[in-house]
């Protein structure tokens, strides 16, 4: 098998070089119009046809790395340092991004993956497909040549063979671990397919928007996977690593979350090209910036630039991503000076107060929020450049100079919907801002009253501040969101005679990117009330003997029992705690410890219990060995629940955006014939 | 059987809000007297309540920066959070459950015995990073090439804001008319879609 996988990536390899070559000389001549001894479009196809070889290929490397991990083949170094025989099936696969020449080799499929999809939809539009398809083949040659000479997956082992494997990462081996990285990766990759269009519809100078419809679907999709990836990863982190939070702003986290920033901007400016044909520039290099931020994630992590909890994967590949992060920005760069005339916008802004305004400050913060986490990630590596040594930027710095900027784009996010285009009256303005206003400042006052004040014991917290700040403009821009739909709903109920549910469907129905998008916002609103409860968190820790008791919130936990269990994979020891409330037992729950065999090393399994109002999370940290009592720690943590829910809900408007609007014609049969359409107030389009 | 990590004097963190009545008479005693105005006259008490949380939150903002918390449990959970564990687990010293983790206990035991000495944060900050190295902070210093990483961030926002501002304006003022010919009937099309969508709401 490794054989046939190392075979297997050199053939892709070549597969993805002539596709390149041989696709750039088509479109060179198709450019120039050269005669040539074959038809440029027979040679342009013949690229086309090797990057989908080039795909099946890969996939038979994959599939005999997994193939290998599945048969314990230990000859393999890879698969030695892991995975172990006694690995459960569905973690054998996790085997595949466990490792930095895995997960490269993972990065090369799904990048194949992509091609593939992209190649085989060329019609389409064949001259942009073909210049997205030769732009991704140069990718995939840096990526197939990294596994081939860098960091190549089927290396063999020197020496006898051992009987076992080194088994995997104990905090890989969890449900979600096989689902977050891949989702992760299908984002971060993803960002290579609309890079390559852009790229591409600039290089032939194509005329119109239409390359920014065919690139807003696979930006959106990438965007769905890479905001599932991180909201996995934040779930994981919570329920794996057992220190009561989701984010810590680790540059691994950060990595991914830069990208997502700058996709997000691009997804709300590219808006404005469409309706207004403004921002050609910028769209074009947030593409840009956001394909090169990806790269520049992976180096930062992979590199060992900085130090990571997620590190992982640290080698000497750093310098093969320099060199081709540097071809990557010569080459927009190049592009953009010769073809800049192109991109000339045909209008501009018409004043401060308007939705094309609220979209270009909702660009401008959404950048400087990735600013500040590039500047926070690389300033140890400047601090020890300039100064000798190296500074710690944790936690503390991107929660005092982060928060204040996302609270402020979360305002934009409130004001933007209920601004017109183009201009507005100071009339208009404060018509549109009542309700969001009384949502605020009455949602502020509750919140004071029921005790989230900004000071705490006669000292200002900043905590409960921004968790004010927060609840309040989540209810401002969820007033703005929902009155935009009731409003728009009334009007369509009216001119049907139908419903007002009826109203906001067929609203929906007949601008789904509008909607679907209101739809994200409120997601994101649901998710910062439940990053707001972070500030109430609590927790206790206290060694328990058997039927001791710990108080934490309305709960009392009272250990009923300690046991210990094992099996091929690991050891486990865990606690048994009956969970009381006004002196009722609800449910009892079974933290854990264990100590995975093959690796020696020790893992926590948290237990949570999650309710709306909070989760009860609880470790067992190990026991005290003067004791030798367990020692159990046990959080209250607010609202965290809400995350998970605004995932759904963002997921679910993706959805929604992604599905093609009602036609007018369509739309149209939808209400009654007297009832003429161009009366209605609702458009197709727009945001 | 590794050793866990101990908080040693507190076992108990409440990060909360405190006690929710405590919080209400707070609210009380600062909403009462601005009921009335100085020469005893009633003033509009949403009015005031208005202007009492601009001028929170105003002062808050101020003093975001410059208070430090005021007691002990307070000062040890909000210090523990202000540096990081120093073995290798890249995590905050108050949040580090690195199973056998034989820094965070010493560290944490120091901490307790440095606030009882009545030491003020700082001093505290600056002995833990004697000892430790500065990278035992879990953010850079505000002195030295380190504010830097403070200053920078808010610099390009309010350079970026001020930029866009300033470009908008410029647009707006500069504007000329549409380069394509006018068409009546376009524009009173447009006019009407305009008006329509102003007066729906939509």
């Amino acid at each position: 098998m490794a054989t046939l996988g190392s075979f297997a990536l050199l053939i892709a390899l070549a597969l993805a070089a002539y596709n390149l070559l041989a696709g750039a000389l088509a479109l060179r001549l198709i450019a120039t119009g050269q005669p040539a001894r074959i038809s440029p479009e027979r040679l342009a196809d013949t690229a086309r046809r090797a990057g989908i070889a080039g795909f099946y290929a890969v996939t038979v490397a994959a599939f005999a790395l997994v193939y290998s991990v599945f048969t314990n083949d230990f000859s393999i170094t890879y698969i030695l340092q892991h995975s172990n025989r006694a690995l459960p099936g569905p973690y054998k696969f996790a085997a595949l991004w466990s490792g930095q020449e895995g997960s490269l080799l993972l990065w090369a499929w799904l990048l194949g993956t992509y091609g593939f999809v992209l190649r085989l939809t060329h019609k389409t539009d064949v001259k942009l497909y073909a210049y997205a398809g030769t732009i991704l083949a140069g990718v995939q040659v840096f990526f197939l040549s990294v596994v081939n000479f860098a960091a190549p997956p089927f290396s063999l082992l020197k020496g006898a063979i051992p009987d076992d494997g080194n088994g995997l990462n104990p905090l890989l081996q969890y449900p979600e671990m096989v689902i977050h990285p891949p989702m992760l990766y299908l984002g971060y990759v993803g960002f290579t397919v609309p890079f390559c269009f852009a790229l591409g519809a600039l290089m032939m100078r194509y005329p119109g928007e239409r390359w920014i419809k065919v690139t807003r679907v696979w930006t959106m999709v990438t965007w769905l996977f890479l905001t599932c990836g991180i909201f996995l990863g934040m779930h994981w982190a919570y329920a794996v690593l057992g220190w009561g939070g989701y984010w810590g702003w680790d540059p691994v986290e950060n990595a991914s979350f830069m990208p997502w920033l700058t996709g997000t901007a691009f997804l709300h400016s590219v808006m404005m090209q469409e309706r207004k044909g403004m921002m050609k520039s910028w769209n074009v290099w947030l593409i840009f910036a956001t394909f090169l931020l990806t790269l520049l994630g992976t180096l930062l992590t992979r590199a060992g630039l900085v130090s990571s909890v997620h590190a992982f994967a640290q080698s000497s590949i750093g310098s093969w991503f320099y060199i081709f992060m540097l071809i990557v920005l010569a080459v927009c760069i190049f592009t953009y000076v010769l073809q800049r005339s192109h991109l000339k916008s045909d209008q501009h802004l018409e004043s401060l107060v308007s939705r094309e305004s609220s979209f270009l400050f909702n660009n401008l913060v959404l950048l400087v929020a990735c600013f500040v986490i590039l500047w926070g990630t690389l300033f140890p590596i400047l601090s020890e450049y300039v100064q000798g040594s190296k500074v710690t930027v944790g936690a503390p710095f991107y929660n005092r100079v982060a928060i204040p900027i996302g609270l402020f784009l979360l305002f934009l996010t409130g004001v933007g919907p209920l601004l017109p285009w183009r201009a507005t009256s100071l009339r208009a303005i404060r018509r549109n801002f009542v309700v969001p206003s009384i949502a605020l400042w009455g949602t502020a006052i509750v919140c004071m009253a029921v005790g989230d004040w900004p000071w705490k014991n006669g000292a200002f917290d900043p905590g409960n501040f921004y968790a004010l700040i927060g609840f309040s403009l989540s209810a401002a821009v969820f007033a703005a969101i929902l009155s935009e739909f009731l409003r728009g709903g009334a009007v369509i109920a009216r001119q049907t005679k139908r419903n007002l549910f009826y109203g906001i469907w067929l609203l929906t129905r007949r601008n789904t990117r509008r909607y679907g998008g209101y739809i994200i916002h409120i997601g994101v609103v649901i998710v910062v009330v439940g990053l707001c409860g972070s500030a109430f968190n609590r927790s206790e820790e206290r060694e328990l003997a058997l039927h001791g008791t710990l108080p934490i919130g309305p709960y009392v936990l009272e250990c009923v029992g300690f046991t210990q269990d094992s099996n091929l994979n690991y050891n486990s020891e865990y606690a048994l705690l009956d969970v009381y409330k006004n002196g009722k037992k609800l449910f009892q729950m079974s933290p854990e410890k264990r100590v995975y065999l093959a690796s020696q090393q020790p893992q926590t399994m948290v237990a949570i219990h999650s309710v709306p109002g909070w989760d009860l999370y609880v470790v067992y940290e190990g026991t005290n060995p003067d004791t030798g009592q367990p020692i159990i720690k046990a959080f209250l943590n607010p609202l965290v629940g809400w995350i998970w829910a605004g995932v759904a809900f963002i997921v679910w408007g993706t959805f929604i955006a992604l599905v093609p609007s009602l036609s007018p014609a369509t739309a149209a049969l939808r209400v009654p014939a007297t009832r003429a359409v161009p009366t209605e107030p609702v458009f197709k389009g727009g945001d | 059987m590794a050793t866990p990590p101990k908080i040693p004097v507190i076992l108990s963190e409440v990060e909360g809000p405190g006690v929710a009545s405590r919080d209400a008479s707070t609210t009380t005693k600062m909403g009462a007297p601005s009921l009335q105005s100085k020469g005893g006259k009633a003033t509009n008490p949403s009015r005031t309540v208005f202007l009492k949380t601009i001028q929170a939150a105003l002062l808050a903002v101020a003093l975001c920066f410059s208070l430090g918390a005021g007691n002990a449990s307070i000062r040890y959970n909000d210090l523990s959070h202000r540096m990081m564990c120093t073995c290798s687990c890249a995590q905050l010293l108050g949040e580090c459950n690195h199973v056998g983790c034989p820094a965070s206990g010493p560290m944490l035991n120091e901490l307790s015995a440095a606030i009882s000495t009545g030491a003020t944060d700082k001093q505290i900050l600056a002995s833990f990073a004697a000892k430790y190295g500065v990278t035992v902070l879990a953010a850079p210093p505000t002195s030295g090439f380190s504010l830097v990483a403070w200053i920078a961030p808010f610099a390009v926002f309010a350079a970026a804001l001020l930029g866009t501002i300033l470009l908008v304006r410029h647009w707006s003022v500069g504007r000329t008319q549409p380069v394509q010919v006018s068409d009546p009937a376009m524009d009173a099309l447009r006019e009407k879609i305009r008006h329509e969508t102003e007066a729906s709401g939509l």
